[in-house]
């Protein structure tokens, strides 16, 4: 299927590394964009796609998603991971090293790729650890991660409290061009808390960890990013402090990228006591204040922040269906990413080039990664998305393991209906599915 | 501040053709070998080894020997003497070693190459040949053949000149201590 | 006296030509190495005091040797045998050994300044066997004799046997490893920019020190730029473990990316690349087997050289009247 022409007719092409945003079409040939226009010549029996009143953008891009295999198989796996994907319009997706075991050297690294290649759903990207089996206190070796496929560095899941164990990975990744993505909290300041610190959590009688536990830990590491010259990554950034800090780093010139989640841009701690106690909506970093949630949307509109990133994060009931402080942290996120970022559009926060361009060029250009774009000669991945198209949000019906969303029985807006993967058409949504 | 010349070319380059025989004489017959005492008996060494070969037919081994590492006045010096190469290639066991140097005084020099040669090896024996025996012994050395035996009070510096070393031409020179 | 110094603290503090004074008389001494009898009078009476606080064998005999062969008297002292554990100061230590009156101090310390801290405060004359990452100025005067041989054959070979000095300058020494904490690196790079070579470093990012471009050295994090078109590769030692500062994630992954072994070699050095190690080598991390036996590999000289260094510092620094103590030096 792959070396023989395809055309997709009639769709809205949005491709803001191209600049482009009108109708065209996108003439896909041998697995690549051959050409993207306003008229093309076509033959008479050329393979269509019909893309009227769609959305036609590179296949997205999720810089951050747990896929849990190899160890938590129960959860996800990495097939399965790759298919939710492809259903939420994301034609690559990079994979965090938090497994069983964790990714800290190439036999795993190559295992996920495998499974990746077996599945044959969105491209995946592994992410290395930082530290040796996530103790962080020993470097992992980041020439044989690299060699092996890695894209990336991180202990995500937990922070490096190490100072001198995150200089050193900064300064050892630049011998790989490495960025080190980073999930940024302090724990001895987080301690027990389970949701942010603030009115609700005082409200709710839970314990709370507050946002300076996030924001202490960005100034230190964009501090050594200064001291090191490394590419720094602020994983889930979700506070007003953190903003202000990349902020800061970015009109220095230094090389700080940041991404923020879907939940983190359209829900706040409140959301917390309105779902009664919902696990669905306990995560890490735990869902803000208000203020905090305006400057995050401020900062992605803005460009501080660059990219929006999942943490596509399952887990099954068993460590879901408990009372709140013990319920695991994460939320999935990776099938309804597309319509939440959507509400922002509607809500004037973002503009729809700005939503596509930080879920396709801007992690692109994060990572370094191929794709996010619609040039001529890219790969041919490719996302067509239904913005009006209502349905009913079902974690059951899921491509996902997970059912852990903090959108379960929504009426959402905004769909993925085929996503291209190398020119082949690897997903298409089914009229079965409402 | 004079210098005197008391010895010209000719007059070196007789004595060395004389001093040769001599050394051929007093060697009654052994294994012969030339060592030249840097810097001063150097090419000496190398014009008498000449002149043995014309005289006896036969060329015999040639070395040379820097004293620095033997001198008995280290500590009396603020800085360290230069040490230039010694360069023994021969066993000097058994031989007789012919040791030449340009100048004979206090006997200091030739009492420091003594010490370094047998710490070489063990010499039949040792011939001391010098151009010029300007007398003013301070140790029990005395020379097996001499060019020549000059009387010089202890003002005056005695020098002997050669071509190799980069003088207009072959001279011993007699001068006032102090001169450049 | 290594020209106005009285002691040799460092490879900094030398100039060109005082440097190559002390490399020139190294030829000589080199020569007294391969008599059959290896002793000259030339120190007998001196005593030569090695003041260890940090192990060492193969220098502190290198210097041990090198005293025995000018005659002088060698006397080891080692920290942990003695008064240092007893809490005693380096001070006292080296005053101490001072009221013994020996004609020269052999200091090695873990402390960088260590020994101009004892020079400035005694009255013989005293010469840094290392101290701390600062410098070890004998190990670079050998290394540079032990370069000067190897260039000065590849050429043709001298005259007279003696290397010429000449040929360091222009060509490109590469030095690899942790450069961080290597005295030796550090004392290679002033003597080699001193006599005209260019020199590049190169390691992981975690083991390049900031500010070593100003001191003159290019930085490379990968190996093969760095060795390609290089004269000389000289090999440090390496210590992954430090307590406390996490460098590297072993010695696995740095074998691999920055270790030479026989293809490396092979494919990217010149055949006349030579290949140094200030030793003890780690066989297997730094060089495999086969390239530290191998053709190029000029390790050994370098061992015999240290001697002839050695010796032509002795000479120098105690073979000559005892100076005037330091100014300000209290004397009991």
């Amino acid at each position: 299927m792959n070396d023989e022409t395809l055309f997709i007719e009639g769709g809205r092409v949005i491709d803001p590394s191209a600049g482009t945003d009108g109708v065209r079409t996108v003439v896909v040939r041998g697995g690549r964009i051959a050409e993207v226009s306003e008229r093309v010549d076509k033959p008479r029996d050329a393979r269509t796609l019909d893309a009227r009143g769609r959305w036609v953008v590179p296949g997205f891009i999720d810089l951050h998603a747990h896929l849990r295999e190899p160890g938590q198989e129960y959860k996800e796996t990495v097939e399965s991971g790759a298919r939710a994907a492809l259903a939420g319009g994301f034609t690559a997706v990079c994979s965090m090293p938090n497994t069983y075991p964790p990714n800290d050297n190439a036999s795993v690294t190559e295992l996920v790729l495998a499974r990746a290649a077996a599945a044959r759903m969105a491209r995946v990207y592994p992410v290395g650890c930082i530290s040796r089996a996530l103790k962080g206190e020993e470097l992992a070796e980041y020439g044989e991660l690299k060699e092996a496929g890695c894209v990336a560095l991180s202990d995500d899941g937990r922070p490096v409290m190490s100072s001198a164990l995150m200089r050193r990975a900064l300064e050892y990744a630049r011998a790989f061009d490495l960025p080190v993505t980073v999930h940024e909290e302090d724990l001895a300041l987080v301690g027990k808390g389970v949701m942010h610190e603030g009115k609700t959590s005082t409200r709710l009688g839970l314990l709370g960890a507050p946002a300076a536990a996030e924001e202490v830990m960005v100034l230190r590491d964009i501090a050594l990013a200064e001291l090191t010259g490394g590419r720094l990554h602020v994983a889930h950034l979700s506070c007003a402090g953190s903003v202000r800090a990349v902020r800061e780093a970015k009109r220095r010139g230094l090389a700080v990228t940041a991404e923020v989640t879907p939940h983190h841009l359209a829900l706040c701690d409140e959301d917390v006591a309105r779902s009664g106690y919902d696990s669905c909506f306990k995560m890490n970093p735990p869902l803000r204040s208000t203020e905090d949630v305006r400057a995050v949307r401020e900062a992605l509109a803005e460009g501080t922040i660059d990219c929006v990133a999942t943490d596509h994060a399952p887990h099954s009931l068993v460590e879901k269906e408990v009372e709140f402080d013990l319920a695991a942290n994460g939320v999935v996120g990776l099938e309804t990413a597309f319509a939440v970022c959507l509400t922002l559009v509607r809500e004037g926060v973002l503009s729809e080039r700005r939503l596509v361009e930080a879920l396709t060029s801007a992690p692109a250009r994060t990572f370094r990664l191929p794709g996010g774009t619609l040039a001529r000669n890219a790969p041919a991945d490719v996302a067509i998305l239904d913005p009006v198209r209502s349905w009913r949000c079902e974690p059951e019906r899921f491509q996902s393991k997970g059912r852990n969303s903090p959108w379960k029985g929504a009426l959402l807006t905004g769909r993925c209906t085929q996503a291209l993967v190398g020119g082949r058409i690897a997903y298409e949504l089914t009229e079965g599915e409402r | 501040m004079r210098e005197q010349v008391v010895m010209n070319a000719e007059a070196i380059e007789r004595h060395l053709k004389r001093m040769a025989r001599e050394v051929l004489e007093r060697a009654r017959g052994g294994d012969l070998a030339i060592v030249g005492i840097r810097r001063g008996g150097v090419h000496l060494a190398k014009r008498l080894r000449f002149d043995l070969a014309q005289a006896s037919g036969k060329e015999v081994p040639l070395g040379t020997l820097d004293i620095a590492l033997y001198r008995d006045d280290l500590s009396e010096r603020p800085n360290a003497p230069v040490v230039g190469p010694t360069d023994i290639q021969f066993s000097v066991t058994g031989k007789t070693i012919v040791l030449v140097d340009d100048v004979l005084y206090t006997g200091r020099t030739v009492r420091a190459a003594l010490d370094e040669l047998v710490d070489f090896g063990r010499p039949r024996r040792v011939l001391l040949v010098v151009l010029v025996d300007r007398g003013g012994r301070e140790l029990p050395i005395a020379p097996d053949v001499v060019g020549a035996q000059l009387e010089v009070p202890e003002p005056e510096q005695v020098e002997v000149r050669l071509v190799e070393e980069g003088a207009g031409v072959d001279e011993v020179i007699v001068r006032t201590r102090g001169q450049a | 006296m290594i020209g106005r110094h009285r002691h040799l603290i460092g490879l900094e503090d030398l100039s060109r030509e005082e440097i190559l004074l002390v490399l020139a008389l190294a030829t000589s001494m080199k020569e007294v190495l391969r008599r059959p009898l290896k002793k000259v009078p030339t120190l007998r009476g001196k005593a030569v005091v090695n003041l260890f606080f940090e192990a060492s064998t193969r220098t502190r005999t290198s210097f041990e040797t090198a005293a025995k062969i000018l005659s002088a008297d060698a006397v080891n002292w080692t920290a942990s045998s003695s008064s240092v554990s007893k809490g005693e100061t380096l001070l006292d230590t080296a005053r101490n050994i001072e009221a013994m009156r020996p004609d020269l101090l052999v200091i090695r310390h873990p402390a960088g300044g260590a020994p101009r801290f004892i020079a400035d405060r005694v009255g013989c004359s005293v010469v840094s066997a290392g101290d701390g990452a600062h410098e070890h100025p004998s190990q670079g005067l050998l290394d540079m004799y032990t370069l000067a041989e190897h260039f000065t054959r590849n050429s043709g070979g001298a005259k007279d046997g003696a290397p010429d000095f000449a040929t360091l300058s222009g060509r490109t020494v590469t030095i690899v490893g942790d450069v961080t904490h290597s005295r030796v690196a550090r004392s290679n790079l002033h003597g080699l920019l001193k006599l005209g070579a260019r020199v590049r470093v190169c390691g992981p990012p975690t083991m390049i020190p900031p500010g070593i471009e100003a001191l003159g050295a290019s930085v490379y994090y990968h190996l093969r730029p760095a060795v390609e078109g290089a004269d000389a590769v000289m090999m440090l030692r390496i210590q992954h473990e430090r307590i406390g500062d996490p460098l590297l994630p072993g010695t696995r992954e740095y074998s691999k990316i920055w270790g030479l072994n026989e293809k490396k070699v092979n494919e990217w050095l010149s055949p006349s690349c030579a290949i140094l190690h200030p030793g003890p080598i780690n066989r297997g991390v730094e060089l495999s087997p086969e390239v530290a036996d191998g053709p190029r590999s000029v390790i050994l000289e370098q061992v015999e050289n240290g001697v002839a260094v050695r010796m032509a510092i002795l000479y120098l620094l105690a073979g000559a009247a005892p100076a005037e103590p330091a100014e300000g030096a209290a004397r009991a």
